[in-house]
């Protein structure tokens, strides 16, 4: 029987396996932020073990930073203390960090692929959830704890026991002004918040193979919003073309060696999944979720489902919403374009596209938010900062902000916000605010309306994407 | 880390599914450099409200309810990464959590902190969940090695762990032991590796 893309990866990096047990996985790449590390520095301190490998780790300063006035010194002391250890940690153990200011800091589930470190193949990890990312390239790569975290800086190993897989399949072509971030909202929708926990799932068919790495690092970003813990595509023509020509990807006959590699991994055509799903893209339309996890979602038409379960009314009471009511109308006073799932340049694209010769509605605050210094200096370059200036948008500097508002970026109690983030849990833009999650072009169109819009309905913004 | 074989105590029967790691602790609270006092700050938002009072309607805040035990709806510790969450939990002296499902990061990090995570049937997860909910009094045993959990005379079930997690559990070992004596294991594999 054939292999899985997933078998293929996972298989070439097993060290060795226990018997009943979990295996032994060797990692290439390890990227660090300052929330989730201190604890495992310090584990390592106590034991008085070294980091094995630090010339395979990359740090960055992203969760916990402010995004405006980064040339000063960071206001909030806690803040400022988690970001030092960041920096006195990393100089201590001689590994690479783009702090604050860096022209490469930015957000590590941005950073990472343009610069080049994620590659296919490869298995790679970060303490945080969204790491699902990088499985954009066909490569391994998950979320772990912090006490992971310390076993990786002390073994380039993880014990972990091989999940189980999982294929998403949607074929056929997308209509006008539906976006990646659409389709994945769409598939959780579908499957709900737990249909892939234990299993890392690979996205395949027409939609992601002519999809471009921008939108499949979107979707393999949620993976982890369905319990999958990761998310894979097949890399292909459009991830070499990628990788190609980036700081720190192969050159030469390397590059070529690499590729050759790469395009060997491709799920064989009779390899078999745990579990198929299979959708088609015709159905899929821009969505917007009305609850308080990423599963609640709907397409922005339709109404607010009649469940009935204890979990949905909590939900629905959390979001000052009724059951049957739709959410064309709604007054939005907040808008974040942002965060680890949509705030590469293709995002503000398509954002600058639909705002160009606009002004955003009276009653919105709409803060911009990119996911690396590189991201900011192209929206500069190519003049969308101009269209944001003009329309009244505020482009701030890059982290990830106003998604998990660790820092000031906080959406107020009660108030709604149109984010392009990830999360609706209850509270995770602030305390009492409430999140509806969409993509870079609702979020863009809310904002101009002060209110949600029947996007479909407009068609000049569905040409531009 | 703390030997785990078996447990009585009391329960808190928190009756919510897919409770998120944004719950257990919220984001603000994770600007600590170590791991003391995130149980002073567990499930925050659902303890306290606005104005910093408590939530006397929330389960933690009712004093007929009290033990080592939570006994928590279907998908729980879904979200974020956060092992925070994890440290929270334990900080407010919890050893013990019981749903019908757990998500992996959750699941992980709970038994690297000598927090179990037992995985009950929906059906007992209901039927627990009302006994514990109509008798604060209830007990319930946990035996991690006959990996059973139950109240007495009433009802019980068994439970699944992976054997080397129960093993790591019942010593009070953690995995960078294991790794640290696979070096040599290691650096073999990184010298002749196939990719």
């Amino acid at each position: 029987m054939g292999k899985t893309l997933f078998d293929k990866v996972w298989d070439a990096h097993v060290v060795d396996s226990i018997e009943n047990g979990p295996q032994v996985l060797y990692i290439d790449k390890h990227l660090i932020h300052e929330v989730t590390s201190p604890q495992a520095f310090n584990e390592l301190r106590d034991r008085q073990i070294p980091v094995f490998r630090p010339n395979q780790i990359v740090a960055t300063a992203d969760h916990n930073t402010p995004t405006l006035n980064q040339h000063l010194p960071v206001k909030d002391p806690l803040s400022r203390h988690q970001l030092e250890q960041l920096s006195k940690n990393c100089k201590e153990h001689h590994i690479t960090l783009y702090g604050l200011g860096h022209k490469y800091n930015g957000i590590v589930h941005v950073m990472a692929p343009e610069l080049g470190i994620t590659q296919p193949g490869m298995t790679l990890v970060c303490g945080d959830s969204h790491t699902s990312t990088h499985g954009a390239f066909g490569s391994i790569a998950f979320g772990i704890g912090t006490s992971q975290v310390a076993q990786v800086f002390a073994s380039q190993c993880l014990l972990i026991t091989k999940p189980k897989s999982l294929r998403v399949t949607v074929n056929g072509k997308l209509k006008n002004g539906v976006l990646p971030k659409d389709v994945i909202l769409y598939i959780i929708s579908k499957l709900g918040t737990n249909s892939g926990t234990g299993y890392f799932c690979e996205y395949a068919g027409d939609v992601f193979k002519h999809m471009s790495m921008e939108g499949r690092m979107t979707v393999c970003n949620m993976s982890i919003e369905m319990g999958a813990r990761g998310g894979m595509i097949a890399p292909d023509e459009t991830t070499y073309t990628y990788i190609k020509g980036r700081e720190f990807a192969p050159e030469g006959d390397e590059f070529d060696k690499k590729m050759a590699y790469w395009k060997t991994l491709a799920t064989d055509s009779d390899a078999r999944f745990d579990k198929e799903y299979v959708f088609d893209a015709e159905d899929i339309e821009p969505m917007i979720t009305y609850g308080t996890n990423p599963g609640m979602g709907i397409k922005i038409s339709e109404s607010i489902p009649k469940d009935s379960d204890v979990s949905s009314e909590k939900a629905l009471k959390y979001m000052d919403f009724t059951a049957g009511e739709h959410l064309i109308g709604q007054q939005i006073n907040y808008v974040f374009i942002g965060s680890c799932t949509n705030s590469r340049i293709e995002d503000f694209r398509v954002a600058a596209n639909y705002i160009k010769g606009k002004q955003k509605a009276e009653n919105v605050t709409a803060w911009l938010v990119p996911g690396s210094k590189q991201v900011e200096a192209q929206i500069i370059e190519e003049g969308l900062k101009t269209i944001f200036d003009a329309a009244g948008f505020e482009l701030r500097q890059p982290g990830c902000s106003a998604c998990l508002a660790m820092n000031d970026d906080k959406i107020p109690q009660g108030e709604y916000c149109v984010s392009t983030s990830n999360r609706n849990f209850e509270g995770r833009q602030g305390q009492g605010s409430r999140t509806l999650l969409a993509s870079p072009l609702v979020a863009a169109a809310t904002a101009v309306a002060g209110k949600i819009v029947d996007i479909t309905k407009h068609e000049e913004a569905l040409e531009i994407v | 880390m703390e030997k785990f074989t078996t447990l009585t105590s009391t329960a808190i029967p928190l009756d919510i599914a897919n409770v998120d790691t944004d719950q257990i602790i919220p984001a603000r609270f994770l600007k600590a450099t170590d791991k003391q006092g995130f149980g002073d700050n567990v499930f925050r938002d659902w303890r306290y409200n606005e104005d910093h009072s408590e939530n006397k309607t929330f389960i933690l805040n009712n004093p007929d309810y009290s033990g080592s035990i939570l006994v928590a709806g279907d998908n729980f510790g879904c979200g974020s990464s956060r092992e925070h969450a994890a440290w929270a939990l334990v900080g407010y002296g919890f050893k013990v959590i019981v749903s019908s499902f757990f998500a992996d990061i959750f699941k992980g990090n709970a038994l690297n902190n000598g927090l179990l995570p037992v995985q009950v049937s929906e059906d007992f997860l209901a039927q627990l969940m009302t006994i514990v909910q109509q008798n604060p009094e209830t007990k319930l045993h946990v035996n991690l090695d006959l990996q059973t959990i139950g109240i007495e005379d009433s009802i019980s079930e068994q439970f699944e762990i992976d054997p080397y997690k129960k093993t790591c559990l019942i010593n009070g070992y953690d995995d960078i032991d294991y790794l640290l004596s696979k070096k040599e294991l290691i650096e073999a594999f990184e010298a002749t590796k196939s990719y």
